[in-house]
């Protein structure tokens, strides 16, 4: 298994030099346009926030896998995780917010020790839509994940899991040795409890991030075949198959400027630059949480230390009126997002 | 002077064509877009088509393009070689089936 940048104390660990390679090169001589100056000339600089409808809270980067395009850069080795008195702060502001949708992500967000008394809390409060990122093979990691099927089927949990293909090979060499067949065997297991199966109200979505410097294919055209194969093969349901593109940033970052990509997936993106896209972006419904209680636009500016663009910086200040209408805070990753389709955790945009 | 006849980032110039000839230019991307919609063949199928045909013409951005392709709808390897292979056996099929012309004609010229 591999380390985490942070662990390998690569260069990359630190998201200010992340911004730099994101700023410099490329965009700094001219040769690409910069994403302010790109959805300026449709009029759409400066991004803002509207109405709050997703709150989508980091629970820590600690993660039994150690995939190669991770944005969080998370892994076993990661120890950032958020408190049951930061949860509470959370559950404070979930009680009260219009989002009509949670959202728990890591990490393996089942790793936090708090993790099952936040979800039965949270649980209490009604959200529309309570997701949990679950990665698939911590279901099949420990004994004492066992049961999770039956308690996201207790707790009403909407989850939504990586898988990045229907095969073996691709899906092992983005996200490790062994990763496919523990994710069918847990897919099975949660589809036994009767999540994703044809007319259950258990939601259970997949998500299809691309294993290389390529971009994601039509999410309709893809849904249709990783239904038939994943049926045909392993009787395995799912509802819905949301295409995500990877952001240049921290470990997909680090394997496209190994790979000698870096470049030519960065045109790629603005190639397939979508104007209509800028309109639906996430960061502008959505507030994600760190572990640590801090407030940013998306998960990907939390990684790159890019807090919100606010008075409010922390979930203890939380005042939604006072967040709505921030100015966005960009760089050249958000071409991520409004490439083709779009992008964002809920799939295309479009 | 230009050190290559084939340079990659002229694949990305491909739609200047238009320039010099709108009209006709136009038209041929328009048809080119239509052709690999979905139809009773699957884009998806249409994609493998192309990446054989791109092999059997040797053309490399061809080659480029419809591999990057193949990859964002989730062609595997596999699936890609086996399409390759089906190129492979008509262009040799192609050169060997000329055979019998060699061969008609040695047997009318031979006594």
């Amino acid at each position: 298994m591999i380390k985490s940048l942070h662990k390998r104390n690569s260069e990359l660990a630190n998201s200010k030099r992340q911004l730099e390679i994101l700023s410099n090169g490329i965009f700094q001589n001219g040769d690409l346009p910069k994403f302010k100056d790109k959805i300026a000339e449709t009029g759409q600089f400066p991004l803002k926030a509207k109405k709050l409808e997703i709150l989508q809270i980091n629970v820590g980067y600690m993660c039994n896998q150690v995939c190669e395009h991770c944005h969080v850069d998370a892994g076993p080795d990661r120890k950032e995780i958020m408190t049951r008195q930061t949860m509470q702060q959370c559950l404070e502001v979930i009680k009260n917010t219009g989002a009509h949708t949670l959202d728990l992500t890591g990490g393996a967000p089942e790793m936090n020790p708090d993790f099952r008394w936040f979800v039965e809390e949270a649980s209490k409060v009604g959200v529309k839509d309570f997701i949990v990122r679950s990665n698939l093979t911590i279901i099949r990691a420990n004994k004492k994940y066992y049961d999770l099927p039956e308690f996201f089927k207790k707790h009403n949990v909407h989850v939504i899991s990586s898988m990045p293909h229907w095969t073996r090979g691709k899906t092992d060499k983005q996200r490790g040795t062994g990763v496919f067949d523990k994710s069918i065997k847990a897919l099975q297991e949660l589809n036994a409890v009767g999540y994703g199966m044809p007319d259950s109200s258990l939601r259970l979505d997949l998500v299809y991030n691309p294993s290389g410097a390529f971009l994601p294919g039509n999410q309709a055209s893809m849904e249709k075949d990783f239904k038939k194969a994943l049926l045909d093969d392993f009787e395995i349901n799912f509802h819905n198959l949301f295409t995500i593109t990877n952001l240049p940033i921290s470990r997909f970052l680090d394997y496209l400027i190994a790979s000698e990509n870096y470049e030519d997936y960065m045109y790629a993106l603005i190639e397939a630059y979508n104007p209509q896209t800028v309109k639906s972006v996430m960061c502008t419904n959505t507030l994600s949480i760190s572990w640590d209680g801090y407030l940013y636009d998306c998960d990907f500016n939390q990684m790159l230390n890019l807090p919100v663009n606010s008075k409010v910086k922390h979930i203890s200040d939380y005042n939604e009126e006072l967040l709505e209408g921030r100015t966005i805070m960009i760089s050249q990753h958000c071409y991520g997002c409004t490439a083709g389709a779009g992008s964002s955790c809920q799939g295309s945009v479009t | 002077m230009q050190k290559t006849y084939y340079d990659p980032a002229d694949l990305k110039k491909f739609g200047k064509i238009t320039e010099w000839s709108e009209e006709l230019g136009n038209k041929f991307f328009d048809y080119y877009a239509k052709v690999f919609e979905e139809g009773k063949l699957s884009a998806r199928e249409k994609s493998l088509i192309a990446l054989a045909v791109a092999h059997t013409e040797q053309c490399p951005y061809c080659i480029d393009a419809y591999t990057q392709d193949g990859l964002q709808r989730g062609i595997t390897k596999e699936e890609m070689m086996e399409a390759l292979h089906v190129g492979a056996a008509i262009k040799g099929g192609a050169t060997l089936v000329h055979g019998v012309q060699m061969m008609n004609k040695v047997n009318k010229l031979e006594m």
